[in-house]
C-alpha cells in the first residue's frame, strides 16, 4: 500500500518543477507545457486523496480539470499562433507591453 | 516490496526525471514535448496504482494522445529556430526563479501534515467507468453539462484567435 504522504510529496515535487518552468523559461509554448504539468500535479493530489478516502469525488474533479486543461491549451496555442503571425516570435520578452 | 509499490516508485521517478527534462531542455521544443508525453504516461501508471482506472485511460487518451499532439502541431507549424533563451543577463533571473521554486517545494513538503487519514479499504469496482460514471451523471451532472459549454466556447475561441482573417 502506498502511503498518502508519498503521493502528495510526488505531487508537490511535480508542481514545483512546473513552477520552475513557468518562471524561468521564455518560450511561450514551454510555459504552457509547464502549466499543464502543474495541473497534472494537482490532479495527482486529487486522485491520492480520492484513494485514501475511498470516494469518487476526486475522480470527477480530475475529469473537470482535464476538460479545462484541454480548453486552455486550445485557446493558448491559438494565441501563440496569432502572436507568431504578428511578431515572428514566441518569446515572452517580446510581448511585455502590458508589463509594469 | 510489493508490485504496487514497485510500479509507484518507478513511475514516480520516471515522471520527475522527464518533467525535469522538459523544463531544463532549452534547445529543442519538440524534445520537451516528448518529455511531457513520458511524464503523462508515467502519471497514468501512478493513477492505475491508485485504483483510478478510468482517469488513467483518459489521461493517456486526452493528455498523451490529444493535448501533446496539439503542442507538437503548433511547434512544427511555427518552424521555430533553436531558441537561444539563455541570454547572459537572464542568468540572475533564472537563479532567482529556481531558488523561489525550491522554496515552494520545501514549504509544500514541510506543509504535508503527518496526520493524514489512513488509506481505507475500497469497495468493489472503485475507480472503474461504472462507478465514476454514476457519480458523474447523477451528483455532478450540472458540472458535466457546463463543461460541454466550456469546450464549445474554447473551440470557437481557438478558431477565432488562430484564423488569419475573420470575414
Amino acid at each position: 500500500m502506498i502511503p498518502l504522504e508519498h503521493v502528495i510529496g510526488l505531487s508537490a515535487i511535480l508542481f514545483a518543477i512546473g513552477t520552475i518552468g513557468a518562471l524561468t523559461r521564455r518560450n511561450l509554448i514551454v510555459i504552457l507545457m509547464s502549466i499543464e504539468l502543474m495541473l497534472n500535479a494537482a490532479n495527482l493530489a486529487f486522485i491520492g486523496f480520492a484513494r485514501a478516502w475511498g470516494q469518487h469525488d476526486g475522480h470527477v474533479f480530475v475529469l473537470m480539470v482535464i476538460v479545462v486543461a484541454a480548453c486552455e491549451v486550445a485557446v493558448g496555442l491559438g494565441i501563440v499562433i496569432s502572436l507568431f503571425r504578428n511578431r515572428e516570435s514566441v518569446n515572452v520578452e517580446d510581448v511585455s507591453l502590458l508589463k509594469w | 516490496m510489493t508490485a504496487q509499490a514497485f510500479f509507484f516508485y518507478f513511475a514516480a521517478a520516471l515522471a520527475v526525471i522527464s518533467a525535469l527534462g522538459m523544463v531544463l531542455n532549452v534547445r529543442n521544443t519538440v524534445a520537451a514535448a516528448m518529455s511531457l508525453v513520458v511524464t503523462m504516461i508515467a502519471l497514468a501508471v501512478v493513477y492505475v496504482v491508485l485504483e483510478a482506472h478510468l482517469v488513467a485511460a483518459l489521461q493517456i487518451m486526452v493528455y498523451a494522445g490529444a493535448i501533446v499532439v496539439v503542442f507538437l502541431f503548433v511547434v512544427m507549424l511555427l518552424n521555430l529556430r533553436s531558441d537561444a533563451f539563455s541570454a547572459p543577463r537572464q542568468r540572475l533571473l533564472k537563479a532567482a526563479g529556481g531558488l523561489l521554486a525550491l522554496g515552494i517545494t520545501a514549504s509544500f513538503l514541510a506543509l504535508i501534515p503527518t496526520a493524514l487519514p489512513a488509506v481505507q479499504e475500497l469497495p468493489e469496482g472503485f475507480g472503474g467507468y461504472r462507478a465514476v460514471g454514476l457519480e458523474l451523471f447523477t451528483r455532478f451532472v450540472l458540472a458535466f453539462e457546463v463543461s460541454s459549454l466550456l469546450l464549445l466556447a474554447a473551440m470557437v475561441g481557438a478558431v477565432v484567435l488562430a484564423k488569419r482573417r475573420i470575414d
